[in-house]
């Protein structure tokens, strides 16, 4: 499916997101593709901060704030409660941050992995707590400036990498998880369809630039979102059937460089910062090539 | 039909005539035997249920609040650090206005690590906007399982409810206890019903935030369901009644109060023993009564007021310590009796943390030291040297 082949109804509109919003593009596209048979779970986090405020309620089929740590568990009460209710055709969706996945919700979403409920988890992950102001999360990477990790004389920003939590739900032998971009969002829109006809649990961890917390201008979050794959700093793979697929080798990998050094939060990166970035990347793509034909 | 059953046991039973659609379970002592029996009533087909093994307490609640607002009946248990880690839902489901069941072990929290029964847990959660009520034996813990949920679900409360009973004290002694069949139950019991639930013909945002503008008008309503549940509660007693022949007496249940001029407020289990010593006293011409509160929230300021009377003095004795001040339910109660215009005395005993037992001779001591006058505060056991 094409974005211009989406329904045309919107079910997140009129939300107070900030220009250029990654999060908010993938709330979009994601619900226009599970419809109004759908039920959205939406923890503490940008999306639930912008989109329901009472009484300008912003989801267009039915929606619930989550607890921060309980987005999984609440889709399992809410698909459970439905399915009691005598419906079959509904989507159970959960659209979480970085934080509330990688962090405060991972426990509750291994749970419900662990379980097979039949949800769709989606993770839009815009690399730190945006809502806050800018905080590392464990899916913040390496280098990265937050408010949290400054970037100063002593330590050059966030000093761990990024969390692997696509490989970490897939450890639990998940029927379906998947990442993705924003940047290439035919290919997100096609992996909600295609979990959203997968019995069990789904989990989608698509990348969703935060052009504040990045420091970007906000036309650019599609590119970067782009360009973060096309340089390797990101990986569109898919997770089926207890098999690793890559979905998208860019080949010769566009320049990383250039990808961290137009962000204002990787600004103060040095020559050997980018170096070893670009070394775990090839560590990292070297074991994909070999493992995730 | 009358079974010999523990009072979890019976807990159970009372969940199970409840039929509620979703039950999210984690175990912990000493809820345990609740979650284990209503497993093999759904395995063995006697209820009907989607049991899920959730992975910790706050997934138990989040999971019931996720099934509560897709409109069916929920049910989850838990026990002291599990109902704190819980703490969390407890304000959700309130505010959501989801009339969760919930049975609690009333059990000693840590630090120093405690598996036995004292009421810290969920006094210490008593502002989290649900329905506090404490049984006494397993009967009224099995009839409270089911008017738990009429009252919860009633459109005028819309309320999540908490039942209480003590840990080990009642939760694992036996008793013969009256089961009633399912068509009594259901005639009790209507199916839930409620508008505030998911919708695909009308799509709801059902939880959402609601700025300073706003915020304060959700609070007073809940506030003001509390008021409406004391009607509720009555109407369901007497409803009760009606068909289970079994009569409760509201908010509290009152012993020899009348003429009294010494009375002891307590809660849960130990006003047996409060009645039994009561009862001694009066032999000896002394006019010893005692109040059980059966519900915390909503409180029965009240209700204690007017049984108090003119007593001389008044003891409350809780299982509970808020650190720095007194006993939660001794604050509730002054405050109460404060503002009804009694002046006797009312003096705090705290007891039974831990496990520890509370004896005769303490309870003896209690309507003693009322009479005379005492601290405000005392911690039974600590004398002299023991501070």
């Amino acid at each position: 499916m094409r974005a211009d082949q989406l329904d045309k109804n919107e079910y997140f509109y009129g939300h107070k997101a900030c220009a250029g919003c990654g999060g908010s593009l993938a709330v979009r596209a994601a619900l226009k593709v599970l419809g109004e048979r759908s039920i959205a779970v939406l923890p503490a986090g940008c999306m639930s901060a912008v989109g329901f405020n009472f009484p300008q309620l912003c989801f267009g089929n039915n929606a619930i704030i989550s607890m921060f740590a309980g987005t999984a568990s609440m889709l399992t009460g809410v698909e459970a409660g439905m399915r009691r209710r005598g419906y079959k055709d509904f989507h159970a969706v959960g659209l979480a941050g970085d934080g509330g996945t990688a962090d405060i919700g991972i426990q509750a979403l291994s749970g419900a992995i662990d379980r097979g409920d039949d949800i769709l988890y989606i993770c839009y992950d815009n690399e730190a707590y945006m809502n806050t102001g800018i905080q590392k999360s464990g899916l913040t990477p390496y280098g990265a400036r937050t408010t949290t990790t400054p970037a100063g004389r002593n330590i050059r920003g966030n000093i761990r990498p990024k969390k692997n939590m696509f490989e970490i739900v897939a450890a639990h032998d998940i029927p379906y998880a998947a990442t993705a971009t924003v940047g290439y969002i035919n290919d997100f829109i096609d992996k909600v369809e295609k979990a959203s006809k997968i019995r069990g649990t789904k989990f989608i961890h698509v990348i969703a630039p935060c052009p504040t917390g990045w420091g970007i201008p906000v036309s650019d979050t599609i590119e970067v979102a782009r360009e973060m794959a096309d340089c390797g700093l990101w990986y569109l793979a898919e997770y089926e059937n207890g098999k690793f697929t890559l979905d998208r080798d860019p080949g010769e990998f566009k320049s990383a460089e250039a990808h961290l050094r137009r962000q204002g939060r990787f600004k103060h990166l040095t020559d050997e910062d980018i170096d070893l970035i670009i070394k775990s990347r090839d560590e990292k793509w070297e074991k994909i090539r070999r493992e995730w034909k | 039909m009358r079974r010999f059953l523990s009072g979890d046991e019976a807990f159970a039973e009372g969940v199970r005539l409840a039929a509620p659609e979703v039950i999210s379970a984690y175990p912990i002592t000493p809820q345990t035997v609740v979650v284990e029996k209503l497993s093999e009533m759904v395995e063995d087909g006697s209820l009907d249920a989607e049991y899920i093994h959730v992975e910790s307490e706050h997934s138990a609640l989040s999971c019931a609040i996720g099934a509560s607002a897709a409109g069916v009946r929920t049910f989850t248990a838990t026990s002291s650090q599990g109902l704190l880690y819980m703490a969390e839902g407890l304000v959700y489901a309130s505010g959501g206005r989801f009339p969760i069941v919930m049975m609690n072990a009333d059990r000693s929290t840590a630090l120093p690590w405690n598996i036995y029964g004292d009421q810290r847990d969920s006094l210490a959660l008593l502002d989290t906007g649900w329905i506090q009520a404490y049984a006494e034996n397993a009967q009224e813990a099995l009839d409270m399982a089911l008017m738990a949920y009429r009252i919860a679900e009633d459109s005028r409360v819309s309320t999540p409810f908490m039942v209480n009973l003590d840990g080990f004290i009642l939760t694992h002694t036996y008793e013969t206890v009256d089961i009633p069949d399912e068509e009594q139950a259901r005639a009790f019991l209507p199916p839930y019903e409620t508008e505030n639930r998911f919708d695909f013909d009308s799509p709801k945002n059902i939880g959402f935030s609601a700025g300073p503008e706003t915020n304060y008008i959700f609070k007073y309503k809940e506030h003001a369901a509390f008021e409406r549940a004391v009607g509720v509660i009555e109407e369901s007693e007497r409803s009760f009644a009606g068909i289970f022949g079994r009569k409760y007496s509201g908010l509290i249940d009152t012993y020899l109060t009348d003429d009294a001029d010494y009375i002891i407020v307590t809660l849960g289990t130990i006003a047996g023993l409060c009645r039994d010593v009561a009862d001694k006293l009066r032999s000896q011409g002394i006019k010893a009564g005692v109040i059980r509160l059966r519900y915390v929230r909503p409180f029965p300021g009240k209700e204690i007021a007017a049984a108090v009377g003119s007593a001389k003095a008044i003891a409350v004795l809780e299982k509970d310590i808020s650190f720095g001040n007194a006993g939660t339910v001794y604050t509730n109660v002054a405050a109460a009796l404060q503002w009804a215009g009694v002046t006797a005395p009312v003096y705090n005993f705290i007891g039974g943390l831990g496990g520890k037992d509370i004896s005769s001779d303490d309870v003896r001591r209690i309507y003693d030291d009322t009479a005379k006058g005492t601290d405000r505060v005392t911690f039974i056991g600590i004398e002299g040297d023991a501070q």
